[in-house]
C-alpha cells in the first residue's frame, strides 16, 4: 500500500450543466481523504484527458446527465489510451440506462454509478478499486 | 391579530396540552427527535395563535388582488381562469417537436413550452465541436430560422402563448419567434409568451453559460426594453428559482436568490435604460419549483408574492399595482423523483402540483414519471397533464382562493421564510448586489453546502426517499425508454449546411457586423438580431459575436 492519497479528477464532459451530483461527490471524496480536482462544467473529452495527465490523477470520474454518455465517456478513455495514460482509471455516473452498461464497460470504464448510491459506498468503492500510483 | 383575552385563554389551554404531550412522550417517545422540512427548517409539533399574534391583518395578509398580494394576484382566483396547463416539450428535430406540440394541444394543454437541446441552449450550432453527441437529446435542435419555421408550423401564434426555455442565446431565439410571426403576418403586439432569459440563475445553478455576468445582464435589459416598446404581451424574463432548487438549494435560498436576481434586473433596467420601473415591471414573470415538502412550498410561494410587492413599493418606489403582483410559473421537482420504483413519481408529482395550486401559481408543468430515466413518453406526459386536470376539475382545490390563509402553521411558516429570505437579500445588498455576489461565488457555495447536507442526511436515513433509503425493492424497471437516434446529428448538420448554401451570405455578414457594432456601442441588439435571423444567420453566428465582444465565461468549478 502506498501512503499517497488517491487523486481523483471529477469532470463534466459535454454541455450538460447538471453539476449537483458532481459537486456533492467532489466534497464527499475530499472529506473521505482523497485529493480532488473538479473541472467545472462544459469540458471537451480532449480537455479532460489533457488535465488528467497534467494533474497526474489516479482516476477520472465523469458525470453527464444529458444522454450523451455513450459518446463522451468512451472518448475520454480512448484519448487517455492514445496518450499512453491508460493506467488512469475512468469511472462514470449519471442517468445511464442499464442497457448501456455493457457497452461502457467494453469501452474501458472501470465503474458505472447511477442515482441512489450513497456517498460512503462510492468512497469505499474507490478505496477498494483504486490504488494510488507511485 | 388576536385579543388579549383570546391569547390568555390559548396560553392556558396550551399549558394543559403541553403537559399531556410530555407525559405521553415520556412513556412512548416520538418516532424521531427532530422534525424538519426537506430544506431542514425545523417545524414545531403544533402552531397556535401565539405564533402569528404579531401579524397585522391589513398589512400582512389582506385580500387577493390587493397589496401585499399574499393571497394571490387575481381578485377572482381560479374561478375566472385556471392556471395554464403548460407542459415543457422538445425533442429531436423541429419537425418531431412540432408534432408533439400539435399532440399536446389536442389533449387540452393551454400553452406551449419549448425545451431546446444543449447546443442550442449554449449558443452552438449542431456542426460545432462542442455539440458532438448532444443533438436533439434533451430538447429540440434549432440552428436557423428554417428550423424555427418548422417548429411553429400550424401553431396559431396569435392565440397560443409559447414559453421558451432559453438563456444565453435568448436574443437570437426570441428574434426567430418575432421573425416567424412577421412572416406569418402576425404583428409583434399580438404575440404572447415568455423567454426564460435569466442569466443570474445560470451562474448560480443551471450553468448554461456564455458571457460573463455583467454583459449577460446588459443583453437581458435589451430584451426588457425591446419588449416594453414593441412586444407588450411578451414576458421578456422568467426569473427562475426552479434550477436553483434543483441544484440543491433550500426553499429559503430558492426564494431569496430568485427574488434578489429579480431586483438586480430591475435595477439594471432602470440604471442602464433609463426606464421607470412601472414601464417594464408588470411584464416580469417568475418561475418556482414545487418540491415535496407540501406546506413549505405553499408558504414559499405566498412569501414570494409578499416580498416582491414590498420590494417594488419600498425599494423601487413603484406606483403601479400591476408592478407589485408577482406572477409565476411552477414546475414540480425533477430532483425529488426516483429512478427506483418510478410509478411512485406520479404520487410525488401530484402532491407537488397540488401545493403549487394552493400556492396560487399562474401556470404549471407537471413532470412525467419517466423523466428521471429519459425523455418523457407520450403516455407518461398524458398522466402528468391529467394530474393537473384532476386537481382543477375534481379535487375542489380551485374552488376558493388561498384556502390555507389564516392557518397558524402556514402563516407562521410564511413569515419565517420571508424573514430568512430578507436576511439573504440584505446580505447580498451588502456585497454590492447579485452580480457581485455571483462573482464571489456566494450563492453557489450556499447551495453546495445545502445539497451536501441533504445528501448526507439522506445517506444517514435522517431524510427519506421511498425506494432509495426506505422500502427498497429489487425490481426490473419496465418503463419504455424514449431515445433520440444519433443519426439525427448528421441530418441536422446537413440541413444547416443546406441553409448556409442557399442564403445570401454577404447579407448575413452585414447583419452580423451590425450586431457587433450595436454590442460595442451599447445599443439594443434586438432589432439587429431580428434582421439577422430573417436572413438566416444561425444561433451560433450571433452568439459568437457576443463571445467575441463580451468574452467567454468559464465555469470556475466551485464545490
Amino acid at each position: 500500500m502506498s501512503d499517497r492519497k488517491i487523486r481523483i479528477m471529477i469532470a463534466k464532459p459535454g454541455l450538460d450543466g447538471h453539476d449537483r451530483g458532481a459537486r456533492v461527490l467532489a466534497r464527499a471524496f475530499r472529506d473521505a481523504g482523497m485529493e480532488v480536482i473538479y473541472t467545472g462544467c462544459h469540458q471537451t473529452p480532449e480537455q479532460i484527458a489533457a488535465s488528467a495527465i497534467q494533474e497526474d490523477v489516479d482516476v477520472v470520474g465523469l458525470s453527464c446527465l444529458s444522454g450523451a454518455h455513450n459518446y463522451l465517456y468512451p472518448a475520454v478513455v480512448n484519448l487517455l489510451k492514445e496518450q499512453g495514460a491508460d493506467d488512469i482509471a475512468v469511472i462514470g455516473g449519471g442517468i445511464i440506462p442499464e442497457k448501456d452498461f455493457q457497452g461502457l464497460y467494453d469501452a474501458g470504464l472501470k465503474g458505472i454509478f447511477t442515482p441512489g448510491a450513497t456517498l460512503d459506498s462510492l468512497s469505499e468503492w474507490m478505496f477498494e478499486n483504486i490504488t494510488p500510483r507511485e | 391579530m388576536f385579543t388579549k383575552e383570546l391569547l390568555d385563554q390559548s396560553s392556558q389551554m396550551r399549558k394543559k396540552w403541553e403537559d399531556e404531550v410530555k407525559k405521553i412522550v415520556a412513556k412512548h417517545g416520538d418516532l424521531k427527535e427532530r422534525w424538519s422540512t426537506v430544506s431542514d427548517l425545523e417545524i414545531k409539533r403544533l402552531y397556535g395563535p401565539e405564533d402569528i399574534k404579531d401579524m397585522n391583518f391589513a398589512e400582512d395578509i389582506g385580500y387577493p388582488g390587493q397589496y401585499p398580494y399574499l393571497r394571490g394576484c387575481q381578485a377572482t382566483g381560479y374561478r375566472g381562469k385556471y392556471w395554464t396547463f403548460r407542459m415543457f416539450a422538445g425533442m429531436g428535430d423541429a419537425k418531431t417537436t412540432n408534432q408533439r406540440w400539435h399532440y399536446l394541444l389536442t389533449t387540452g394543454q393551454t400553452g406551449l413550452s419549448t425545451a431546446f437541446d444543449f447546443p442550442t441552449l449554449m449558443g452552438y450550432d449542431t456542426d460545432d465541436v462542442h455539440a458532438r453527441g448532444e443533438c436533439g437529446k434533451v430538447g429540440v435542435a434549432i440552428d436557423t430560422l428554417d428550423d424555427f419555421l418548422t417548429l411553429v408550423d400550424g401553431i396559431p401564434m396569435d392565440q397560443i402563448t409559447t414559453s421558451m426555455t432559453i438563456n444565453p442565446p435568448a436574443t437570437a431565439l426570441w428574434a426567430m419567434y418575432c421573425a416567424a410571426a412577421e412572416i406569418k403576418g402576425i404583428p409583434l403586439n399580438k404575440i404572447g409568451g415568455t423567454i426564460q432569459n435569466d442569466m443570474l440563475k445560470e451562474f448560480i445553478a443551471q450553468k448554461t453559460l456564455m458571457c460573463p455576468p455583467e454583459p449577460s445582464v446588459k443583453l437581458i435589459s435589451d430584451t426588457i426594453e425591446f419588449g416594453t416598446k414593441h412586444v407588450p404581451r411578451w414576458n421578456t424574463i422568467s426569473i427562475s428559482g426552479y434550477h436553483i432548487r434543483e441544484a440543491g438549494s433550500t426553499a429559503v435560498q430558492e426564494l431569496a436568490f430568485t427574488l434578489r436576481d429579480g431586483m438586480e434586473y430591475v435595477e439594471d433596467a432602470i440604471r442602464r435604460k433609463g426606464m421607470h420601473v412601472d414601464e417594464f415591471a408588470p411584464r416580469l414573470s417568475f418561475f418556482f419549483n414545487s418540491h415535496i415538502d407540501f406546506f413549505e412550498e405553499i408558504a414559499k410561494m405566498r412569501a414570494a408574492r409578499r416580498i416582491w410587492s414590498k420590494a417594488m413599493r419600498e425599494r423601487y418606489n413603484s406606483q403601479d399595482p400591476r408592478s407589485w403582483w408577482m406572477r409565476f410559473h411552477t414546475q414540480t421537482a425533477g430532483c425529488s423523483l426516483t429512478a427506483q420504483q418510478p410509478y411512485n413519481n406520479v404520487i410525488r408529482t401530484a402532491t407537488q402540483a397540488l401545493a403549487a395550486v394552493l400556492g396560487g401559481t399562474q401556470s404549471l408543468h407537471t413532470n412525467s414519471l419517466d423523466e428521471v430515466l429519459c425523455l418523457p413518453s407520450d403516455h407518461a406526459v398524458q398522466i402528468a397533464l391529467r394530474t393537473q386536470q384532476i386537481i382543477a376539475d375534481e379535487t375542489g382545490a380551485a374552488n376558493t382562493i388561498d384556502p390555507l390563509a389564516g392557518s397558524y402553521f402556514v402563516e407562521a411558516l410564511t413569515n419565517e421564510m420571508e424573514e430568512q429570505a430578507w436576511d439573504y437579500i440584505h446580505k447580498i445588498d451588502e456585497m454590492g448586489g447579485m452580480v457581485a455576489a455571483v462573482e464571489k461565488g456566494f450563492p453557489q457555495m450556499e447551495i453546495s453546502d445545502a445539497s451536501y447536507l441533504y445528501q448526507r442526511q439522506l445517506d444517514a436515513g435522517e431524510k427519506i426517499m421511498i425506494g432509495i433509503n426506505k422500502y427498497v425493492t429489487e425490481e426490473e424497471i419496465e418503463i419504455p425508454l424514449v431515445e433520440i437516434d444519433d443519426e439525427l446529428e448528421k441530418i441536422q448538420i446537413e440541413r444547416l449546411h443546406a441553409v448556409k448554401r442557399k442564403r445570401d451570405n454577404k447579407k448575413v455578414k452585414e447583419c452580423l457586423k451590425d450586431i457587433k457594432t450595436a454590442c460595442e456601442k451599447g445599443e439594443n441588439v434586438m432589432p439587429y438580431c431580428i434582421e439577422a435571423v430573417k436572413n438566416y444567420a444561425s444561433v451560433q453566428e450571433i452568439c459568437d459575436i457576443y463571445r467575441e465582444v463580451y468574452g467567454v465565461y468559464r465555469d470556475p468549478g466551485m464545490y
